[in-house]
């Protein structure tokens, strides 16, 4: 169980309050409009922000005060998902060991994780050799192999096509599936809640609220998402 | 050597590890180049002397008197080689020169009566000029000319130091009027003699402030005759390059030693050509076959050591008055 | 930024600058330590500073606004040799400054190339000496460094950029406002800071040029109270001087400076669809062939003047190379250590006094730190038995400023790009240092490695007084010769130093070079 406690983020000039539960093995979309503060709420829980106020805590355990890269959690970018001095295997290879010093065990598992999103026997390439889909690709096989409870996405798919965004969409639904976790992921698109989404987590006015079922969210919308989703 | 030998070690320097006693002499850099007289002094040197000699090379001779200066009683050197007369006086002030007892045939225009310091070379200062110019032969007609000639500063060099007191000799008062009458002619002021020599070689100015002896280095070592020296009416300012022992050196009896070789023939025989100075006692050789060839001054200048250091200061604002202009 | 995470701890970094400070303003306290009766400021101090701040201010302005255009043009114009004509234009900055002079002169004295021509229509000679020849000189030397700063900023543009702005069509004035003009705000002020405290210290061509001692500049004046006067005092004051002015004109380029980045690309190589019209094709034509020709004829005359005297030299002057390239190789990789923490500290944000300990290296006068090194030295251990380490740390923290200006801007970027994304990886320290920050900094640091080890190998700085008849570098054996009246062999020397000093840039450049532009 996910808890952000009474928490207030300061994010340059505005804040946001979030006091909410999102339970284990959920995909919740967080939709509201732009600069509500989004990406301000999924930095919070990454640990990229610290929270002025209230506490967040995983599984009763508090995170509040841990750096990023200890907390239980794995995220995408919008973008800059690679480095792209590195391979492929790489970049997937970060997820296991940063020192990217790897057992064959580890090895073999950068392996699995590349074929599991088809892309067996492209670990040699660089990025650049790749095509957009390809990149996200690799970054979730990077989230693959980090094998973290929760999955934190700040719209990482926004620059591919409808098709391959759908795509991506039901392979982190299928992968998240497979590994229990727990996804939140920021997006403007209610169609892309209503794919993969179990609950919508509502950002607007300075505020997080707490999440509901995606349908019926979204077939009976509160005012401040009425408004934008331009529904009048 | 008194200091960490695992430092001396790192630069691959070899250690003296016998019980051949060291004598330090701090000299000035072009001394113990390898086209100075330091090689050949030090090999003569430690022929006779059964020690090791070590010449250290620190800059010109302002700068050596400033290491001196700055290392103070605790100094390694046991003798200091290559203070002029416009220095001694500070030399002396220090208290850490201690006299010596060296006597000589001097073969110097003046009389050496200096209980500190030992000479051992000196040449005249002079303007140097291609051998088929017509040039001016004094200061007033130099101002008057379209000559043009490149100094140096008095502030960073030796000869910069000898005109300015060369001036201030022949003209003494009237020395800011001559300033100003040449400061046309001056193309421009240069940091060392390196650089003003070289100017001049490139064809820069028609005439290089250098020594007398500096034709004899392009007759005798590279056979060209095409150098001359000016030689001036009012007669040419000295310079006297002198040695003396350190008071506080833990090797005095080879200093003496060394103070006294260095007025010897093995010594003096070598300044001529490395050095491209008169040596201050001839040799039994004689002079060198080139250097009978050099302009011998009519007059010779040279401030005693103390009215040197009582004029510099003034004779130095007046040379920055009249070229800042 | 402030309050972020990093992946990359600032203290290293915080600890090389105070290693940096140590060494600059420790010696300066050990000289006014030894001072006795020191006199105060004079009128002629007063009119050096005047001098000294006119000439730096007016050659930075120059050597930067030339850089410009001249920076632009090689970074859209591709032709063959132009990597070597890169390459060559960095030679002048690492000239010894005697070598440098003479073959200035060579083109713009008196007796000049230049004079001769204008002599073959009845013109008078070039009067090259007073305030303009300092500057021209002054030019000589920074042209080439504003250049590849500059040109520097254009290469951190990606490649996405470019592409963008020519899918919008931009033309020259939308290049200017897209791209240019916010590069040139982040990259030009750094420059000009850097050439105005590289002037700022200059002392022998500013007297040599500028025709006499109304050319006196502050260093002149240290000079003097050194070895004129010694009255250290006076020196430990001016050299204060030095360093604030120094340190202010670094705070006012800092402050200036601001903007941000263009964030990174993918590596893509950089293709440029701009620029295609005749009018900026001639322009561009035009600078090339102008900076090639100022800077390239000075070159020619000192390779010319070195060639004959090549083939006589002796082996103590190849021993002095020797000795010349382990001084640069040491510098430079003291340099490395002391530079890729401190920009690393400068980017994380946690510190500005690093960026300012970076930029006093320039305004440090060689002959405090020298002296003040003395000072610290004698007492314990044998000043010319650490000839070879003094000098090689004291190349290195005067080659600091530019490395600084090179590494900073691109180690902001890597911690502002791949910040968020290794910290959420749980990439931090040594495994961040590794497999992001070097590798992606790894041009950047081939040419500050480079430039260093050029910079280390032409510098005289304090071996003159450390050094010993058993180690001598090379500029220090070239200053021998010609003191020894063998100007042939000394400018053979020179030559052979310069082709060390390009070699060694050329080889540690090259070896950095990562964007792939053909």
């Amino acid at each position: 169980m996910l808890k952000l406690e009474n928490c207030r983020i300061i994010n340059g000039g505005f804040a946001v309050e979030a006091d909410l539960a999102v339970a284990p093995g959920v995909c919740a979309a967080v939709i509201g409009p732009s600069g509500a503060g989004k990406s301000t709420l999924i930095e919070a829980i990454a640990g990229f922000l610290p929270v002025s106020r209230g506490g967040i805590s995983w599984n009763g355990a508090d995170l509040t005060a841990a750096p990023p890269g200890k907390r239980p959690i794995a995220m995408l970018f919008q973008d800059g998902n690679l480095f792209p001095h590195l391979t492929v295997a790489q970049n997937v290879a970060l997820g296991i060991h940063a020192s990217l010093r790897l057992a064959d065990a580890e090895r073999r598992q950068v392996e699995e994780a590349l074929a599991r999103v088809g892309l067996a026997d492209m670990g040699n390439r660089k990025p650049a050799a790749l095509s957009g889909g390809q990149q996200s690709r690799v970054a979730l096989a990077r989230v693959l192999v980090q094998g973290r409870d929760l999955l934190l996405l700040d719209e990482p798919f926004a620059a591919l096509g409808p098709a391959l965004k759908a795509e991506m969409l039901d392979l982190v639904a299928e992968l998240a599936r497979e590994s229990g976790a727990t996804v939140l992921m920021v997006s403007h698109d209610p169609n892309d809640a209503r794919r993969i989404a179990d609950q919508v987590v509502l950002v607007a006015d300075g505020r997080a609220h707490a999440p509901q079922q995606t349908t019926q969210m979204l077939d009976n919308p509160p005012p401040a998402l009425r408004a934008y989703l331009g529904m009048a | 050597m008194k200091h960490l030998a695992f430092a001396a070690g790192l630069l691959g320097a070899s250690a003296a590890f016998a019980e051949t006693p060291e004598l330090t002499v701090y000299t000035y850099d072009s001394f113990v180049s390898d086209w100075g007289p330091g090689p050949a002094v030090e090999k003569a040197f430690e022929e006779v002397c059964g020690c090791d000699l070590k010449l250290v090379g620190a800059g010109d001779g302002a700068a050596l008197l400033a290491r001196i200066k700055l290392e103070g009683e605790r100094s390694d050197a046991d003798v200091v080689l290559g203070l002029d007369t416009n220095l001694t006086a500070a030399a002396k002030e220090t208290g850490l020169f201690a006299d010596h007892s060296v006597s000589a045939d001097y073969a110097l225009p003046v009389e050496w009566t200096d209980a500190t310091f030992v000479p051992y070379d000196w040449g005249y200062f002079a303007f140097v000029h291609n051998a088929d110019a017509t040039v001016p032969t004094d200061f007033k007609t130099l101002a008057d000319s379209d000559t043009k000639i490149v100094i140096q500063d008095p502030r960073s060099s030796t000869p910069g130091l000898g005109l300015l007191l060369w001036v201030k000799a022949a003209y003494g008062d009237e020395a800011p009027a001559v300033w100003k009458g040449l400061s046309d002619n001056v193309v421009t002021v240069t940091k060392g003699w390196s650089e003003a020599y070289g100017m001049f070689l490139e064809g820069e100015a028609d005439m290089v402030l250098s020594y007398t002896t500096s034709p004899a280095y392009h007759l005798i070592a590279e056979e060209d005759g095409s150098k001359a020296a000016a030689a001036f009416d009012e007669g040419h300012y000295m310079q006297v390059e002198v040695a003396g022992k350190l008071a506080n050196s833990d090797q005095s009896e080879l200093a003496d030693q060394f103070l006294a070789f260095m007025v010897s023939d093995a010594f003096q025989s070598i300044i001529p050509t490395t050095n491209w100075m008169y040596p201050a006692v001839i040799p039994a050789t004689g002079l060198p076959e080139g250097f009978e060839t050099l302009v011998q001054p009519g007059k010779s200048l040279l401030l005693s050591e103390t009215e040197a250091a009582d004029v510099r200061d003034a004779a130095l604002g007046e040379w920055l008055d009249a070229l800042s202009q | 930024m402030a309050g972020r995470a990093q992946p990359i701890s600032a203290f290293p970094g915080i600890g090389a600058a105070l290693v940096v400070a140590a060494l600059i303003l420790g010696t300066l306290a050990a000289v006014a330590a030894r001072a006795e009766a020191g006199t105060g400021f004079g009128v002629s101090d007063w009119a050096a500073l005047r001098f000294t701040l006119t000439q730096a201010s007016l050659s930075a302005l120059l050597s930067v606004g030339l850089a410009i255009p001249v920076a632009r043009a090689l970074a859209r114009r591709r032709f063959p040799g132009r990597r070597l004509l890169i390459a060559l234009l960095g030679a002048p900055f690492i000239l010894p400054v005697i070598v440098a002079i003479l073959g200035l002169l060579a083109v713009f004295g008196r007796a000049g190339w230049l004079s001769s021509l204008l002599g073959l229509f009845g013109l008078e000679p070039v009067q090259i000496y007073g305030l303009h020849g300092v500057v021209l000189a002054h030019v000589f030397f920074n042209l080439p460094l504003a250049t590849r700063l500059i040109l520097q900023g254009w290469q951190e543009i990606p490649a996405e950029r470019f592409r963008l702005a020519a899918q919008l069509n931009a033309g020259p004035l939308a290049m200017w406002q897209l791209l240019e003009a916010p590069m040139l705000r982040r990259a030009a002020p750094g420059a000009l800071a850097v050439v105005f405290a590289i002037c700022l210290s200059s002392f022998a061509v500013a007297l040599t040029l500028g025709g006499g001692p109304r050319a006196t500049t502050i260093e002149l004046a240290i000079y003097q109270a050194f070895r004129f006067d010694f009255d250290l005092g006076r020196a430990a004051l001016l050299s204060g001087l030095q360093l604030g002015l120094t340190g202010a004109a670094a705070l006012v380029a800092l402050r200036v400076s601001a903007g941000e980045g263009f964030g990174a690309g993918l590596d893509r190589a950089v293709q440029r669809w701009d620029g295609h019209s005749r009018f900026s094709r001639g322009l561009d034509m035009f600078w090339i062939f102008l900076s090639a020709a100022f800077l390239l004829l000075p070159l020619a005359a000192i390779v010319l003047a070195g060639l004959p005297g090549l083939a006589a030299l002796k082996g103590t002057v190849w021993q002095a190379a020797g000795n010349s390239i382990l001084v640069s190789g040491f510098s430079t990789v003291i340099l490395l250590a002391l530079a890729l923490p401190m920009a690393a500290a400068v980017a994380a944000g946690r510190d500005g006094m690093t960026e300012l300990a970076g930029i006093l290296g320039l305004a440090a006068s060689p002959l405090v730190i020298g002296t003040g090194l003395f000072i610290l030295i004698h007492p314990i251990a044998d000043p010319f038995a650490l000839a070879l380490p003094v000098t090689a740390l004291v190349n290195a923290v005067m080659a600091l400023p530019f490395a600084m200006r090179i590494l900073v801007p691109r180690a902001r970027e890597v911690l502002g790009r791949y910040g968020r994304l290794s910290l959420s990886l749980d990439m931090q320290g040594w495994a961040f240092v590794r497999h992001v920050y070097l590798p992606r900094m790894r041009a950047q640091t081939g040419f500050a490695a480079g430039l260093a080890a050029a910079l280390s190998m032409g510098d005289l700085g304090v071996v003159a007084l450390f050094a010993d008849p058993d180690f001598a570098t090379l500029p220090l054996q070239i200053y021998r010769l010609m003191g020894a009246y063998r100007m042939e062999a000394a400018a053979g020397a020179a030559l052979l130093l310069l082709v060390l000093s390009m070699g060694a840039f050329w080889i540690l450049d090259r070896g950095g070079r990562w964007h792939a532009e053909a």
